[in-house]
């Protein structure tokens, strides 16, 4: 039986009950918040009958209202569409060489395109598109390009791609293989003049002998002061910017072997739109020209 | 479980109903006033206005959460500047922390917006059915055609001040005249209609229907306020060594050894949260001091002096039983605890104040762009990229012109522009991509890390602002 010395006047009354000399207080809940509580039972019910709730085998049940988080992100990707149906239809009709003079094809432009580009470009050219160095996926944050830097040049490229045997547009560079072309020597020779032009340490005796192996058998793609050509692919070999490197050994691999990188075609695969919005995005980057 | 005999008690209890009796004397008054100006702020605050140039609102308070701009008068706060909101959050804690150890639950009695909500609907009540003896009758008769038709005045009047309050409160997001104009043709946005519902009907449930039981048994500040109360804190005390023994005063035989009090009740009848504070201080009270202004009202009848019921410090009820003079007033609020809070709540208060006045209109974040970390360009020079946000907080559009200072060498371009100067529109934060070269071989091309500055001006009156960030070179 629960004492009350340990009460104080005013304390409420106890429940009676008392466990090893301590007894509990009786402050009853208020009976509202009993009601809140069925509340809550009554509108979960109602909530998993008119919202998608019980698991099944396959799917929950539907509920009434017919909400699915699917069909809103559709509705939303639709509602975007929508909004952006507008631009797109000015972007593919645009001059390519007039929408960076245009605000709102500009700004488009660049948005979507840095989208795109991110989820088609990304795996080769990277994130922060500076390519893969040494790797042979171009770097399209400098200033230096094979087939040219403008939105046209840039356009014409992701449209059709590079080396690709599937679209008949797409570029080719075609290098041949010197190893089966020229001597162990000679190609020693045509490496260190191309590090001598390229304002690399060099071997001035093999540079000098290598001068004429270049003017045969390169000049006719690199030029003649081996500032390349855009409209066969031939890398400028005077400039600061390698796409596979510039140091001897690299050199005299891709002499004796060639390299053949590819670029898929993007015509098919996405619009014309996107593609405009990322060669305008690629264009921006800092290199365009 | 030793105890079997008692029954067993209910888990569950019912509001016992409070029917508040009309009071009237100075901390009676006092409430009156403070109800009306927290009111009249609360009410009429959004309908200020401040001219603040054609492209910016003309709302002295706006919280403009689409444009993410909070205006209040002269001061309008950018998301960035979000410390501001934090610092005066802190500095209304520290406040309540303030007063709560000086004065008890002063917030709760005077001032809280459930306290002044239902002190305004009881109000209403009173004048619709009458003062307490009628409304215990009324609470306590059939639901006749009168009880309706008085239920159904308070409930409609109850509604519009809950629909007002709700109201009031959507009018601090946007711009109130246009809003109102919208509400009133029902062209404004569901969100608009929905927190009115949402904010009326609690306004109308608390204030009509919860009102103590929101501070007993949902509010958690008088569980903290616990805390910061002391020996020295004046709350609302009854006098029991001057009261008791409690009776009425018969002319009798032991009328002069029965106390002051006449154990009228009048002080139980007022209260708002009903509870008897000749109890002693108590979870529910809310020290509101209504019970203090019925007491001296019946004192002065009496011919007892007033103060039998009182703001008083617990030791101060020690002293005076012992028959000595209570401490003064200022004793008990100055204190270490006082006014260490109140040096805290300065502390922020002027540590605000200089961040207010030091911040520039101009202003500017560098992100530097380190994917990659720098590009190659054909003639060897090397580039980083950074993206700056330039904010102009002037209400037209700034020239920002855009120099780094730290390497001469350096150079900047800005992109898809040949100027180094960029115009920021009014009010507005402008991302800018902004290219730092240094020359093929020099010292910021071939070290590591090179410190410098960017500094942007405003061309039009020479504001400047700057940030400190690092040039990466190729470290060969």
């Amino acid at each position: 039986m629960s004492t009350d010395k340990n009460k104080n006047p005013g304390d409420p009354e106890t429940t009676g009950h008392s466990w090893d000399g301590i007894e509990e207080f009786n402050n009853p809940l208020p009976r509202w918040w009993l009601w809140t509580f069925y509340l809550t039972i009554i509108w979960g019910i109602g909530y998993s009958i008119a919202y998608p709730a019980w698991p099944l085998l396959k799917e929950a049940t539907p509920g009434l209202l017919g909400f699915s988080t699917r069909a809103n992100v559709a509705a939303d990707i639709q509602r975007f569409d929508d909004m952006n149906a507008p631009v797109e239809a000015k972007l593919i009709v645009a001059e390519l060489t007039e929408i960076p003079s245009n605000p709102e094809l500009m700004n488009y432009s660049v948005n979507a395109g840095k989208a795109v580009f991110q989820t088609w470009c990304a795996q080769c050219h990277g994130s922060g598109a500076a390519g893969v160095q040494g790797a042979g996926y171009p770097n399209l944050l400098d200033d230096d390009w094979l087939w040219g830097g403008t939105i046209e040049d840039i356009h014409l490229t992701v449209s059709h791609g590079i080396r690709n045997e599937q679209d008949p547009d797409a570029r080719y560079s075609e290098m041949p293989k010197f190893g089966e072309i020229l001597e162990a020597e000679e190609i020693d020779q045509v490496v260190h003049y191309v590090r001598q032009i390229s304002n690399q340490e060099a071997d001035a005796t093999l540079a000098a002998a290598g001068e004429t192996v270049f003017l045969d058998n390169c000049a006719s793609c690199h030029m003649e002061d081996g500032t390349g050509d855009r409209y066969q692919g031939a890398p400028n070999l005077t400039d600061a910017v390698w796409l596979y490197g510039g140091e001897v050994d690299t050199l005299t691999e891709t002499v004796t072997n060639s390299r053949y990188g590819v670029m898929p075609n993007w015509t098919g695969r996405l619009s014309e739109a996107d593609i405009r919005a990322v060669s305008t995005y690629v264009h921006s980057l800092g290199g365009g020209e | 479980m030793s105890d079997t005999q008692t029954p067993e008690p209910k888990l569950y209890a019912a509001r016992e109903p409070v029917f508040p009796r009309r009071v009237s004397g100075k901390f009676r008054t006092l409430k009156w006033w403070i109800m009306a100006i927290t009111l009249g702020i609360y009410y009429l605050t959004p309908w200020i206005r401040w001219d603040r140039g054609p492209s910016l609102p003309d709302q002295a308070v706006l919280v403009d959460m689409a444009n993410r701009r909070f205006f209040m008068f002269w001061i309008e706060i950018w998301p960035h500047e979000f410390y501001f909101i934090a610092g005066l959050l802190i500095m209304a804690g520290l406040g309540l922390f303030l007063f709560t150890s000086a004065l008890g639950r002063v917030w709760c009695g005077y001032a809280c917006p459930q306290t002044v909500w239902t002190d305004l609907f009881i109000l209403v009540e009173r004048w619709v059915e009458g003062d307490r003896n009628k409304r215990v009758k009324l609470w306590n008769a059939k639901w006749d055609a009168r009880k309706i038709r008085l239920r159904m005045t308070k409930w409609i009047l109850w509604f519009l001040i809950a629909i007002a309050t709700g109201g009031a409160w959507v009018f601090y997001f946007t711009d109130a005249p246009t809003l109102l104009v919208d509400l009133v043709t029902f062209s404004a946005h569901p969100i608009a209609y929905t927190t009115i519902g949402i904010m009326a009907l609690f306004t109308f449930v608390f204030g009509g229907f919860m009102r103590e039981q929101v501070c007993i048994y949902m509010c958690p500040w008088p569980r903290i306020q616990a805390a910061m109360m002391d020996e020295d804190t004046l709350v609302v005390g009854y006098r029991s060594w001057r009261g008791e023994p409690r009776g009425k005063h018969r002319k009798g035989a032991n009328a002069d050894q029965l106390g002051d009090c006449i154990d009228c009740m009048a002080c139980v009848n007022v209260c708002p949260v009903g509870i008897d504070i000749r109890e002693g201080q108590q979870l529910a009270c809310i020290t509101c001091a209504l019970c203090i202004d019925a007491c001296d009202d019946v004192m002065d009848k009496i011919g007892k002096p007033r103060g039998l019921i009182d703001y008083m410090a617990f030791t101060d009820e020690q002293r005076e039983r012992e028959g000595n003079t209570p401490k003064s007033v200022w004793k008990h609020v100055f204190r270490p605890r006082t006014i260490l809070y109140t040096a805290l709540w300065s502390l922020v208060g002027v540590i605000l104040l200089v961040a207010l006045f030091i911040r520039s209109d101009i202003d500017m974040t560098v992100s530097p762009v380190r994917n990659p970390v720098y590009v190659t360009m054909s003639d060897g020079t090397i580039r980083n990229a950074y993206d700056l946000r330039l904010r102009n907080k002037h209400g037209e559009e700034r020239p920002f012109h855009i120099t780094v200072k730290g390497d001469p060498t350096l150079r900047v371009q800005l992109e898809g522009s040949i100027y180094e100067v960029v115009n920021v529109p009014a009010d507005t934060m402008k991302i800018q991509r902004v290219y730092v070269m240094a020359p093929p071989g020099s010292d910021a091309a071939k070290s590591e890390r090179t410190e410098f500055r960017f500094w942007i001006e405003d061309t039009s009156n020479g504001d400047r602002a700057s940030t400190d960030t690092v040039f990466n070179g190729t470290g060969k």
